[in-house]
């Protein structure tokens, strides 16, 4: 008898991956489905990523987030390595750095979009890209900073104190020894800030000025607008491109060295 | 004055932590260690022998006391700014870098000329015969090999001094008693002074010029191999290093009186209370009333090299002997025999 | 040395600090201070007014056009929809996540992995997008509709835009904020404890009750926060699933900021929505003392 096994929990495992992924797979089945009203199978066709390529508004809402993304998890990745070097050995007052880094993670988000938007409004912050990388930076640095400080957490000091008996300075020890080892795990974090940034609707829901619309904030409009085909492609890309990066972030902080 | 020492420490002590929650590991630790001397600090984990290391390397700051290298104060300054390198317990290879590449860092940071580095890589792999795998990762090798990688990439700079912490210890016993020979020679071959810690007696004893025994913190005794082995000062260091019978007794102006009755000629300054040590190997069985004190044998093993007998002594205390003399049959078990005890072998204990 | 060390690390965490301190406590310490003022007549607020609680009286009671306060449950009807709504989610994903880590913690190390990383994946792709992909499933004409219209003999059957598809919405959105702690604990356990139970007498049920969910309860209660807490704040899965018909606190969040353009009463929402949510940690904390004293 294996201890570890209990009656039901793979059946129940099933049903719960089956409850996770279906709804996924329709979506993506759909999204090739010929037929307008979207429902009927007809024949499988890629009409709707064509014309997905040629919606100017979906190109430009692409663009958006795109560079929403990518500014956003630059800066949360680098605020993050900073605070994780800072965090790496215990000191007085690591928890309380530690609960204030994960707060964006803990607090609702809606709640803090909108009290975010109160603030920009009243400091006369023009909502829009600006404003929106300023809030992700902010909810990206946890998700940058877990990675980054797992790595450290699992590199051995000693590897520093080497190069440093080995004549580099701190400077030098630090680029040489300490970012070399320490890479996959900022990559890892960089990767998450950019999914976490390039999937967010609610930030950039409250955020967004007039023609600044992001790929979420498109999508969530033209679902209110009435579901088309359309709609099945592009969320189908943006769920390929969020599984492709997980994976991605996965694989690179289960790497050695 | 032209100094003749490598390593000069002077009154070092050390704490980890603050107020109340402080540990003292380093109590007025002084030292003194000559050009090309194979050094070695010997002691139980927690001793302090590891912290004393890691301060020669400059990885700790010294509360207070002061080290010299080569006559340069180093007390305060970081490991990049003293001519000391050092092979670590797990050998701290870099996992990024390819054996060469882990040679060469030293001399990369000393900013040597190129051909200079790629000479002296080569010299210092084919010191420790593992030029062929100049290209390989650290990954990819044998813990003998990173060892050897580790050694090559510490000598590669010339260092005054060499510091190994416990190096051999992730290494299997035949592979580790290679490595001591291998050890010793490169010593003798690079001239470097070597400041070696470690907690395996033998391995200490088989290696150094001279060992410190430190307990607590402090530095027990200090001396060549021989002189530890054979003349313990303390009891501390008689039980640590091999196996030692232990004979509590009183000094009288004779000599020892030990529990039992018999007085044993050892010249003591002071009467009063004093323990005298003996190594297992250094006392002989006789027959039962010829020896300096009777007992009762509970137990003979024979170990190849030699038999070990266990004694009862009359005062309860267990009492071995170990006996390389193979003609000699064991009495039987149970059976009254004798202790003989050369006087050169007894040595008095200080504690 | 120790002092530089402390300067290094103050200045290693001054970006991180001052980045949550400006654009997470200043806008919430703000919001807190709008919550108190009145509704401007162009723009959300009218910084000049008078701070007053009026904004916490309007969440209970109405003004009467005499000036006297009359009961109004609009917006307690919504909290208690949205608490219940998220306890109800609470409870399905443990109901189901329990199971699964329990499950993934008797697999080999390879099946670990890829067990972790199915689960993860949803939690990191697009929650609109997988909430519309629940849209397509259950709305009229899709073929989940059609599958229960066939076996269902009543006449067709709405199963959008109520409770119902609420509720499987979220369990579906937080779902891995469940699995993932519960079995991070389970990871950590040791087995030798349950045959130890065993071999005292104790069942497979027992074991399992006595054993292996009081080890677990850490775990437990940090999922079941980590679910309820962003459910209470739900906007997505009930505006898309919920139709118009069932709000949440998010939705009425919402339209304050959108279109009644009521910042003050959205702020004070927000901020009711944030003392639940450190109710419920401090409810946890307490806890975690009590056991650990």
């Amino acid at each position: 008898m294996n201890i570890r096994r209990f009656p039901l929990t793979r059946e129940i495992s099933l049903f719960v991956l089956a409850y996770l992924y279906l709804p996924v797979f329709v979506l993506i089945a759909y999204s090739f489905n010929a037929n307008r009203t979207a429902t009927v199978w007809t024949h499988a066709s890629l009409d709707w990523y064509v014309r997905i390529l040629n919606n100017p508004s979906i190109r430009a809402a692409t663009w958006n987030s795109l560079v929403l993304a990518i500014s956003a998890a630059t800066a949360a990745t680098v605020i993050a390595l900073l605070a994780a070097l800072a965090t790496r050995r215990a000191f007085p007052g690591r928890n309380a750095s530690e609960t204030i880094l994960r707060l964006p993670l803990i607090l609702p988000e809606i709640v803090v979009a909108v009290a975010t938007l109160i603030l920009f409004v009243a400091v006369g912050i023009e909502l829009g890209l600006g404003a929106m990388i300023l809030a992700h930076t902010v909810f990206c640095i946890p998700f940058a900073y877990l990675p980054i400080r797992a790595r450290l957490d699992g590199m051995s000091g000693t590897y520093e104190e080497a190069a440093q008996d080995l004549y580099a300075n701190r400077f030098r020890t630090f680029r040489r020894v300490t970012m070399p080892l320490l890479w996959p795990g900022v990559l890892a974090g960089f990767t998450l800030a950019f999914v976490t940034s390039l999937d967010d609707f609610l930030t950039s829901f409250f955020l967004s000025g007039p023609g600044t619309t992001t790929l979420p904030v498109y999508i969530f409009s033209a679902i209110r607008a009435g579901i088309t085909p359309e709609i099945n492609a592009i969320s189908t890309v943006m769920l390929v491109i969020s599984i492709l990066l997980v994976s991605l972030s996965f694989a690179l902080t289960r790497l050695r060295r | 004055m032209a100094e003749t020492n490598t390593v000069t420490i002077r009154g070092v002590s050390k704490a980890f932590g603050r107020g109340d929650a402080a540990v003292r590991v380093l109590h007025d630790v002084s030292v003194d260690i000559a050009r090309q001397e194979f050094f070695t600090l010997l002691g139980p984990s927690g001793c302090g022998k590891t912290t004393l290391l890691r301060l020669v390397a400059g990885f700790e700051i010294a509360d207070s006391g002061s080290i010299r290298i080569e006559g340069q104060d180093v007390t305060h300054a970081p490991p990049f700014r003293r001519p000391v390198n050092t092979v670590f317990q797990n050998y701290a290879l870099f996992p990024h870098l390819t054996v060469e590449q882990n040679v060469a860092f030293s001399l990369e940071e000393q900013r040597l000329p190129r051909d200079q580095i790629r000479q002296r890589v080569g010299e210092a792999l084919e010191m420790v015969r593992m030029q062929t795998y100049a290209r390989r990762r650290p990954s990819d090798l044998s813990g003998g090999q990173q060892q050897r990688v580790a050694l090559a990439r510490a000598l590669a700079p010339r260092p005054k001094l060499l510091l190994l912490d416990e190096p051999l210890s992730a290494l299997d016993l035949k592979l580790r008693k290679e490595m001591q020979i291998e050890l010793k020679q490169l010593q003798a071959e690079a001239g470097i002074t070597f400041l070696f810690v470690t907690h395996d007696q033998e391995e200490a004893l088989a290696l150094s010029d001279r060992v410190a025994v430190m307990q607590g913190g402090r530095i027990l005794q200090m001396g060549p191999p021989r002189e530890i082995y054979e003349a313990p000062t303390h009891r501390f260091v008689a039980d640590f290093i091999g196996d030692i019978n232990l004979l509590d007794g009183e000094a009288t102006g004779g000599g020892v009186r030990v529990a039992g009755g018999q007085t044993l000629p050892v010249q003591v300054s002071r009467p009063g209370p004093v323990t005298l040590a003996i190594r297992p190997e250094r006392a002989r069985l006789v027959a039962a009333g010829t020896g300096v004190m009777d007992a009762t044998l509970v137990h003979s093993a024979y170990l190849g090299t030699a038999t070990l007998h266990k004694l009862q002594l009359a005062s309860g205390g267990d009492f071995l002997i170990r006996q390389s003399d193979p003609v000699q049959a064991a009495p039987e078990k149970g059976s009254r025999v004798g202790i003989a005890l050369p006087t050169d072998a007894l040595q008095v204990l200080q504690e | 040395m120790t002092q530089s060390d402390t300067l290094r690390r103050i200045v290693l965490m001054l970006p991180a600090l001052v980045a949550i301190l400006l654009l997470v406590g200043a806008p919430l310490g703000l919001m807190g201070w709008v919550s108190l003022l009145e509704k401007g007549t162009t723009a959300g607020v009218d910084w000049g007014s008078a701070p007053s609680i009026g904004n916490y009286q309007r969440l209970v009671w109405e003004e009467d056009f005499d000036g006297t306060l009359i009961l109004n449950t609009n917006y307690l009807v919504i909290f208690l929809r949205s608490v219940l709504q998220a306890a109800v989610t609470t409870l399905l994903c443990l109901m189901l996540g329990l199971p699964v880590a329990l499950w993934m913690a008797s697999l080999s190390p390879t099946g670990r992995a890829v067990m972790l990383l199915l689960v993860t994946i949803p939690f990191w792709t697009n929650l609109l997008v997988r909430n519309y992909a629940w849209l397509i499933i259950l709305r009229e004409g899709g073929w989940l509709g059609m599958a229960v219209d066939a076996l269902w003999p009543f006449g067709p059957v709405q199963l959008l835009y109520n409770d119902v598809a609420v509720a499987i919405g979220l369990t579906y959105s937080f779902l891995p904020f469940m699995v993932l702690p519960v079995y991070s604990v389970f990871e950590k356990f040791d087995w030798r404890l349950v045959e130890a139970a065993h071999d005292l007498g104790a069942t497979r049920a027992r074991a399992l009750r006595r054993v292996i969910l009081p080890v677990a309860m850490p775990g437990i209660l940090a999922g079941s926060l980590l679910v309820f807490i962003p459910c209470l704040g739900a906007f997505v899965t009930p505006a898309l699933l919920g139709g118009g018909k069932t709000l949440m606190l998010g939705n009425v969040i919402q339209m304050q900021f959108g279109p009644s353009r009521n910042w003050p009463f959205g702020a004070a929402i927000s901020v009711v929505l944030l003392a639940v949510m450190l109710l419920a940690m401090t409810a946890l904390a307490l806890w975690r003392n009590r056991r650990s004293a």
